[in-house]
C-alpha cells in the first residue's frame, strides 16, 4: 500500500530565504497525522506544496502515490482541504460556499452537510462577509467534511473555534478515524487535541523535521520529573549519566531524568531510603516547549 | 481625533512614492500644453481662430469642457479639461484605501484598539487627501507662473484641481461608510465620479446646441470647476461651492462613520440562500457570480454614455449650419455626414479607453482572489489554473465587448441619421486594443505578480497619448504606443483589417505568456 503522503528532502526558497530545508514528512494511509512546529517554521509552505499551489525546489514528494505539481487536478478530487486563513466570497452565503467547493470537489453527501451543519451550529445563510473567524472556519470545514475524500488536509482548523466548537470537531474526526480508510494531515496548536486525535506526529522547526513518531515513541525521549523525600544524603546521584537539574534541600531532592536512565536512577534512590516520591511523566507541553526551543538540530 | 497626527504620518509613510507622483505628475501635465499651443498657435489671431473652431466641437467640449476665451492661458486650462476627473479618482481612491480597505482588512480594528479616537481614521485620510491636492494645485501654479502666465489666473487653475480633488475625496469618504466591502464603496464612489462627468458632458454639449439641459452641468462638481474658468473669468464663486459641497460630504461622512460598528455598513446585511443554486457547479459559474455585478455596472454606465453621445450628435449638424465659419470648414472636409463621423469615431475612441479599464479592472480580479486567498481555496480543489484563470478571463475579453456594444447601440439608435452599423462597427474595432490592455494585465498577472497593479500603467499611458499626443505633436513612435493609434477610425475611415488582426495576434501572445506563467508559478505569490 502506498504512502498518503510521501515526502523527503523537500527544499523551498523564497529569494535568499530557505523556508523548507530538507523536510521529511511521511503521512501512513488511515492515519490521523498531527503536523506540529512554532508559527514560521513551514507548516503551511509544506502544505501548499503537497496541494501543487507551490512549487519545492528540491526532494521529491508524493501525494496519494501521484505528484502533487503536475496531477493536481486529478489528486484533488480525492482530497479535501481546510486553509489555516479561511476567507470566504464576500457575496455569497456560507451554504453556497460549502456547495460550490464541494462540487468542485466531485459532489458532496446532503445528509453528511445537514449533520455537521447542525453539530457546528452554523447558520449557512449568511453572507461569507459577515461571519466571525471561527464561523468562516466552519464553513470550510463543513465542506470539507462532507467530502467523500480519502484525504483531508487540514491547517489549525480549530483555531478559531470556541471550546464547545473544539470539541464537535474533535468528535467528528474520531467518527472519521473509526471508519478507517480516511487519512488526516492535522497542522495544530492545540497539544490536546493532538493527544486525543494523532496516531503518529511530526514536530518541524526551521523547515525541517525534528521528530516523528508515535506520541509514546516521542515520549520516550523526553525527561521524567522527580521529587523526593529521602532519608539519607542523595549520593552518586548528581555523577549519574541522564539526571538533570538536580537540586537538594534539606532532605528533598528534586531532578529530571532521561528516560533511559529512569532505572538507574530510581536503584539509586532506593539504596539511599526513600520517605515519599512523587514522579511526572513528561507533559506534552514540556515535550513540545523542548523541542521548539531546542536551539541545535540535529 | 487622539493620534491623528501618528496617523497622517503613518498614511504619509504608505504612500509616500504614490501620493507625490500623482499630485506632482498632474501638476505638471499642463505645463507641457503652454510650450505646444504657445509653439502651435504663436499669434493671438491665429489662437482665436483654433479656440473658435474647438469651442464649437463637440468631441472636444465632452472631453475637455466649455471654452470661453483664446487667450494661452484659457486654451491650457480648457485643455487640461479632463485632469479634473483623474484627479477626482485619485482622491476618492486615497481616501477609501485608507479607510474602508484598512478596516475591512482588519488593520482599522487594530489601530481603533489604540489610544486613537473613533474618527481620527476617517480624519486623517481625508485631511492627508486633501493636502494632496493641495499640493497638487501648488505645484500646478507654480508651474504656471513658472511659464510666464498670469497670477492670478494660475492660482485659479491651481484651485480647480485641488478642489476637485477636495470633493472627491469627501464623497470617497462617504462611500467608505455605506457598504462593508471596499471594493463596494470604491464603486460606489467611482459611479458618483462617472455620473457627474456624464452630467457635464450632457450639460456643456446641451449648452452647443439649444442650451435646454445646460443646468444639467451644474449638478456636477466637475461642472463647477470648469466654471470656475482660470485665465478668464476667474470666478471664485463656483470654487465656493465646491468648498462647501467638500465640508457637507465630509461631516456627512464623519456622521454616518459615528451612527455604525466597526466592520459594518449602513445597508444591513440580509440573509441568503442556504444552499447553492444547481447551476452553481463550476469555475465559471462561480466566476459569473463574482463578475455579474461589475459587468452590470460597467453596462449600465456604458449605456448612459452612449445616451449622451448619441443625443448630442443631432446638435452637431446644427451647430454647422448655424456657425458659418464653421460651416465652410466643415464642408471643406466633406460635409455634414464627415462631420458627424469623425464625431462618432472619436467617441469610439474614447469610449474605447474606458472600455479597456474595465478590462484591466476585470483581469486584476485573479491577483485580488489570489490575495485575498479565494484562489487558494479553489485551487485546492479539482479545478486546474487554466479553469480558473480561463474563468475570469472569459469576462475581461468578453466585458468589455458587451459594454461597447451598450454604448454603440444606445448612441447610435439615438442618432437615427446615422448608419447603425458603421456606428456599431466603429466602437466594436476598439475591441482588439481594448485586449491587448487586457493582455498586459494579464502577462503582469502571471509573471511578476507583485506588480500587476502596474496594468494601470497602460491605459493611463494610453489616455496620455490621446490627451497630449496631437497637441504635443509627439513622434509617432510615442503615439504608436498606444494600441488605440493602430485601430481604424470608424465610421468614415478605411475598414482595414490588418491593425484588427495584428491587435489580436499582439495580445493572444501576451494574455497565453501570462497564463503559461500563471500555470507555473506559486499561488498565493
Amino acid at each position: 500500500m502506498t504512502e498518503a503522503i510521501d515526502a523527503e528532502g523537500l527544499i523551498k526558497r523564497f529569494g535568499k530565504v530557505t523556508a523548507l530545508d530538507g523536510l521529511d514528512l511521511t503521512v501512513h494511509t488511515g492515519e490521523v497525522h498531527g503536523f506540529l512546529g512554532p508559527n514560521g517554521a513551514g507548516k503551511t509552505t509544506t502544505i501548499r506544496i503537497l496541494l501543487g499551489l507551490m512549487r519545492h525546489d528540491g526532494g521529491r514528494a508524493r501525494l496519494l502515490g501521484g505528484d502533487p505539481w503536475t496531477e493536481a487536478t486529478a489528486l484533488h478530487r480525492r482530497l479535501a482541504y481546510v486553509p489555516g486563513d479561511v476567507t470566504l466570497w464576500p457575496s455569497l452565503t456560507g451554504g453556497e460556499v460549502i456547495d460550490l467547493l464541494g462540487r468542485l470537489r466531485g459532489g458532496l453527501d446532503p445528509r453528511r452537510r445537514a449533520e455537521l451543519l447542525e453539530r457546528f451550529e452554523l447558520d449557512p445563510r449568511k453572507k461569507g462577509r459577515t461571519y466571525s473567524k471561527g464561523n468562516r472556519q466552519k464553513v470550510a470545514l463543513v465542506a470539507a467534511l462532507a467530502s467523500d475524500v480519502e484525504l483531508l488536509i487540514l491547517d489549525e482548523p480549530t483555531s478559531g473555534l470556541d471550546p464547545l466548537m473544539e470539541a464537535s470537531f474533535r468528535e467528528v474526526i474520531l467518527q472519521e478515524k473509526r471508519r478507517g480508510d480516511r487519512t488526516v494531515l492535522l497542522s495544530s496548536h492545540i497539544l490536546a487535541e493532538v493527544e486525543a486525535l494523532c496516531d503518529r506526529l511530526t514536530i518541524i522547526r526551521d523547515g525541517r523535521a525534528v521528530e516523528t513518531g508515535t506520541l509514546a515513541e516521542m515520549r520516550h525521549l523526553t525527561r521524567t520529573s522527580i521529587q523526593a523525600e529521602l532519608t539519607g544524603p542523595p549520593d552518586g546521584l548528581a555523577t549519574l549519566a541522564g539526571v538533570h537539574d538536580l537540586r537538594t534541600d534539606n532532605g528533598r531532592v528534586r531532578f529530571d531524568v532521561d528516560a533511559d536512565a529512569l532505572e538507574a536512577a530510581l536503584r539509586t534512590l532506593v539504596k539511599v531510603g526513600v520517605r515519599s516520591l512523587v514522579s511526572q511523566p513528561p507533559s506534552l507541553e514540556e515535550l513540545f516547549l523542548r523541542q521548539y526551543q531546542r536551539e541545535d538540530v540535529k | 481625533m487622539t493620534g491623528i497626527g501618528s496617523l497622517i504620518r503613518l498614511m504619509l509613510r504608505r504612500d509616500r512614492v504614490l501620493m507625490p507622483l500623482w499630485a506632482v505628475v498632474l501638476g505638471l501635465v499642463p505645463a507641457g500644453y503652454v510650450a505646444s499651443i504657445d509653439s502651435l498657435f504663436p499669434t493671438a489671431v491665429e489662437r482665436a481662430q483654433y479656440a473658435r473652431i474647438s469651442a464649437g466641437n463637440a468631441g472636444f467640449v465632452a472631453l475637455y469642457g466649455p471654452l470661453h476665451g483664446s487667450s494661452l492661458g484659457e486654451l491650457v486650462a480648457w485643455r487640461a479639461g479632463f485632469l479634473p476627473v483623474m484627479a477626482g479618482l485619485f482622491a476618492l481612491l486615497t481616501v477609501i484605501r485608507h479607510t474602508r480597505t484598512d478596516e475591512e482588512a482588519g488593520r482599522s480594528e487594530l489601530i481603533g484598539a489604540a489610544a486613537v479616537g473613533r474618527q481620527a481614521q476617517l480624519a486623517a485620510a481625508l485631511i492627508t487627501t486633501c493636502a494632496a491636492g493641495l499640493v497638487l494645485g501648488g505645484v500646478l501654479f507654480l508651474a504656471m507662473i513658472g511659464q510666464d502666465l498670469p497670477v492670478g489666473g494660475s492660482l485659479a487653475f491651481g484651485a480647480e484641481m485641488a478642489l476637485v480633488a477636495w470633493v472627491f475625496a469627501g464623497i470617497g469618504g462617504v462611500a467608505a461608510q455605506l457598504t462593508s466591502g471596499a471594493r463596494n464603496a470604491r464603486s460606489i464612489a467611482i459611479v458618483a465620479l462617472g455620473v457627474a462627468y456624464v452630467l457635464r458632458v450632457g450639460g456643456d454639449i446641451s449648452a452647443l446646441g439649444d442650451g435646454t439641459l445646460a443646468w444639467l452641468s451644474w449638478l456636477s462638481p466637475i461642472g463647477w470647476v470648469h466654471h470656475i474658468f482660470p485665465y478668464g473669468a476667474n470666478a471664485w464663486w463656483p470654487a465656493l461651492l465646491t468648498v462647501l459641497a467638500t465640508l457637507a460630504a465630509a461631516a456627512a461622512a464623519v456622521w454616518l462613520l459615528g451612527r455604525r460598528d466597526l466592520g459594518a455598513g449602513l445597508l444591513p446585511a440580509r440573509l441568503g440562500r442556504a444552499t447553492a443554486a444547481a447551476g452553481l457547479r463550476s469555475p465559471l459559474a462561480l466566476a459569473w457570480r463574482l463578475h455579474r455585478g461589475l459587468l452590470l455596472g460597467w453596462t449600465v454606465g456604458f449605456a448612459l454614455l452612449g445616451l449622451v453621445f448619441g443625443a448630442v450628435a443631432g446638435s452637431i449638424v446644427d451647430l454647422a449650419g448655424e456657425n458659418s465659419g464653421l460651416g465652410e470648414m466643415f464642408a471643406r472636409l466633406g460635409g455634414t455626414t464627415q462631420l458627424v463621423d469623425s464625431y462618432f469615431a472619436s467617441v469610439a475612441g474614447i469610449v474605447g479607453l474606458v472600455a479597456a479599464c474595465y478590462a484591466v479592472q476585470a483581469t486584476l480580479r485573479l491577483r485580488d482572489e489570489e490575495q485575498s486567498g479565494h484562489a487558494e481555496a479553489v485551487l485546492g480543489t479539482a479545478v486546474s489554473r487554466y479553469a480558473w484563470a480561463g474563468s475570469h478571463l472569459v469576462f475581461s475579453l468578453l466585458g468589455p465587448a458587451v459594454v461597447l456594444l451598450a454604448e454603440g447601440l444606445v448612441s447610435g439608435l439615438l442618432y437615427p441619421d446615422g448608419n447603425l452599423g458603421e456606428i456599431v462597427g466603429g466602437t466594436l474595432a476598439q475591441l482588439p486594443a481594448v485586449w491587448v490592455l487586457a493582455a498586459i494585465a494579464v502577462f503582469l498577472t502571471g509573471l511578476l505578480p507583485r506588480l500587476s497593479l502596474a496594468s494601470w500603467g497602460a491605459p493611463a499611458i494610453c489616455l496620455l497619448v490621446l490627451l497630449v499626443g496631437p497637441i504635443l505633436r509627439l513622434d509617432q513612435w510615442v503615439l504608436d504606443l498606444s494600441p488605440f493609434t493602430h485601430v481604424p477610425h470608424l465610421p468614415g475611415g478605411a475598414v482595414t483589417p490588418t491593425p484588427l488582426i495584428a491587435l489580436t495576434v499582439v495580445a493572444a501572445v501576451l494574455g497565453g505568456v501570462g497564463v503559461a506563467g500563471l500555470r507555473r508559478r506559486n499561488i498565493p505569490d
